[in-house]
């Protein structure tokens, strides 16, 4: 795989990855913004595999995000103590992990928040994938949304008050050392999927994917198993962001499940607009997207302070209406050499405004 | 676990009757989404945020005196206008797009709406009384709040008007004409623009006047849009486009599956049993719909 890497494009990578490795000790203060940029283009890369490639535009990506959190820190808390106690009594107060335990759970508990789900993904797929177009959007919509309410209304997980994710030992190095330690963790999550995901996209697998885009009855007359595939794809989605949202839960510390785990307003569609500002259906597009969106809300939403939502509203608006094509087709249709579309001089000369 | 329903059978005629008053309300909201949806092929997810910000409309009067009833006139006729600006900021522009554009751009004015109703209206969960009283059915083991009937007989009237103006006037027959054949009706010389923007109106008025009897009936807050949105979606695509009938049945069904949900499953479920029933139907649409794939297989 690396040979069909170009050598220019390993020098970008390897920048990419030593900025990843080096800025956080650079400016130690954004820590936490660094870990969520990541977070980001995860949620972002991944939701690409269905609204970008597939063309099946997913509200639901939410649910995998949200279990994996439940999933990651309920594993780490039932290990050792009993749930339902650590839900009533507050968590951290009562229990205490040494850090071996917290560790042994963690690690299990991030195994876990990958796996279920993406089983999760491989039951409801069949069903859910069957649909097509807007039916499917709205379904999604309604699946992440009845999981919020759903985790709201169970008394284990502490319902709509939430729970406390197990705190960090503190005898192994204060709250800086546990930041460093999220953030590399976050970083060896995005790399793995970006690797992945790259890879995936070199295979047949993305021309399957672009050809169920473009026509999926004109596909599946081709000889295609198209459910397969479509299925397969969700469960990629699902174990990348059911890992992320392990580790989020972490980070913040404390898990509800409308405005943390299952949260359909901010990450839900989050990565639906960071996708389609960077591009869809691109390697690159959501990258830029995430990050893009990433600094333009950590850098005004503290002047909109209150207004947080409404500016939200009003950017999913622009955006969808005046930048529908993301910032990768943009630059596509200005610069088509960048992305290795040869132009014909003599067509360039040839073609004639009409105005 | 006992359910309380199952020992006092006579709790089933109330959830029955709840329901179906509850239903009537549903279905004016659902018709004006099927409206909007055959003539301009969107999807509004902001139809539940044009139904409370009716029904804030009806509290607004209620706040400074005014009996929140006559909210029914006054919200469909603000709204309405509510409506037109939106059409010609955002709609216009997605209106000929595909149908993830509408769903995802209507999902902005949804947020956005929300949030300007928080704002001026405070995230607290508010009633506008209409003291209209209660009437007691079967020994006083019944109890029905003359407020909901007043309620559902406003909608029946509302939903009559609408059929009889799509009916017989000039700008009912463009918008049924438009429903049919766009680039035809353009051809004959309907304003397709004109009309968008009126049948945008019409269904924010219709969602005026649910969102006002919602306000004197329910409660209201600006975070609880979405599941009006749902509820009429799932109406519209268990009835079809464009059947009346079909919609009131299939509203006055939903009404009375969710009261026969509260009392089965706990009210903390109420919502999420909304969602997981759409789900149900859009698996149980899709089985079918794959049943008829395979006969011509």
């Amino acid at each position: 795989m690396l040979s069909n890497i170009k050598k220019k494009d390993l020098f970008i990578y390897l920048g990419v990855l030593a900025f990843a490795l080096i800025a956080p000790n650079v400016f130690p203060d954004y820590r936490i913004q660094f870990t969520f940029w990541l977070v980001l283009i995860i949620l972002a890369i991944t939701w690409n595999i269905q609204g970008g490639e597939m063309g099946y535009n997913t509200f639901g990506n939410i649910m995998f995000f949200g279990v994996g959190m439940y999933v990651c820190s309920g594993i780490q808390i039932g290990l050792f103590f009993d749930l339902a106690e650590w839900t009533v009594s507050g968590g951290e107060k009562t229990f205490v992990h040494t850090p071996d335990q917290y560790f042994q759970g963690l690690w299990v508990g991030l195994l876990a928040a990958a796996i279920i789900p993406a089983i999760i993904a491989l039951i409801i797929g069949y069903g859910v994938l069957g649909l097509r177009g807007h039916y499917f959007a709205i379904c999604t919509l309604g699946i992440g949304i009845a999981s919020g309410e759903v985790a709201g209304g169970i008394e284990l997980i502490g319902a709509g008050q939430g729970m406390t994710a197990p705190p960090w030992p503190k005898d192994i190095g204060g709250t800086e050392y546990r930041n460093e330690f999220f953030y590399y963790l976050t970083l060896a999550l995005f790399v793995m999927t970006f690797v992945f995901i790259k890879w995936l996209y070199s295979t047949r697998f993305r021309l399957v994917l672009n050809a169920i885009r473009d026509n999926e009855d004109k596909a599946e007359a081709m000889g295609i198993e198209t459910m397969r595939y479509k299925i397969t794809g969700w469960v990629i989605s699902a174990f990348f962001v059911g890992l992320a949202g392990g580790l989020v839960g972490n980070i913040v510390g404390y898990i509800e499940p409308v405005e943390v785990a299952f949260d359909g307003r901010e990450m839900g569609v989050f990565m639906v607009l960071m996708c389609i500002l960077g591009g869809k259906g691109t390697l690159w597009g959501p990258v830029i997207g995430a990050s893009v969106f990433h600094i333009f809300k950590e850098s005004f939403w503290s002047f909109f302070l209150g207004w947080q939502y409404v500016a939200l509203g009003v950017l999913i608006i622009v955006i969808v209406v005046y930048l529908p094509e993301g910032i990768m087709g943009f630059l596509r249709e200005k610069k088509p050499e960048w992305f290795g579309e040869v132009m014909d001089e003599e067509d360039r000369k040839a073609q004639v405004t009409l105005d | 676990m006992d359910f309380l329903i199952f020992e006092h059978p006579i709790l089933i005629v109330q959830a029955l009757m709840d329901g179906v008053l509850l239903g009537i309300l549903f279905a004016l909201i659902a018709y004006g989404m099927a409206l909007q949806w055959g003539v301009m092929n969107i999807i509004n997810i902001a139809q539940g945020e044009l139904v409370i910000m009716g029904g804030y409309v009806a509290y607004f009067l209620y706040m400074y005196g005014i009996h929140p009833a006559y909210g029914v006139i006054v919200s469909p006729i603000v709204m309405y206008f509510v409506g037109i600006g939106i059409y010609k900021l955002v709609i216009n522009k997605v209106v000929d797009k595909d149908l993830f554009t509408s769903i995802l751009a209507t999902f902005g004015i949804s947020i956005l709406m929300m949030q300007l109703m928080n704002f001026v209206f405070g995230a607290d969960v508010v009633v506008a009384q209409s003291n209209f009283g209660t009437t007691m059915l079967f020994d006083n083991s019944v109890t029905l709040p003359n407020s909901k009937i007043f309620a559902s007989v406003v909608s029946v009237l509302a939903a009559i008007v609408l059929v009889l103006y799509m009916k017989k006037s000039k700008l009912g027959r463009a918008i049924r004409a438009t429903a049919q054949n766009a680039r035809a009706a353009k051809i004959l010389g309907v304003d397709t623009e004109k009309v968008y923007a009126s049948t945008f109106g019409i269904n924010a008025a219709l969602c005026g006047v649910a969102g006002a009897l919602i306000a004197i009936t329910f409660t209201l807050h600006p975070y609880v849009g979405l599941p009006y949105t749902v509820r009429s979606f799932m109406i519209v695509i268990v009835a079809g486009l464009g059947n009346l009938p079909g919609v009131a049945l299939s509203g006055m069904g939903l009404g009375v599956f969710e009261e026969f949900a509260d009392y089965l499953l706990g009210t903390e479920f109420r919502i999420a049993a909304v969602f997981l029933l759409l789900v149900l139907i859009l698996m149980y649409r899709r089985f079918k719909l794959a049943r008829s794939r395979e006969y011509l297989k």
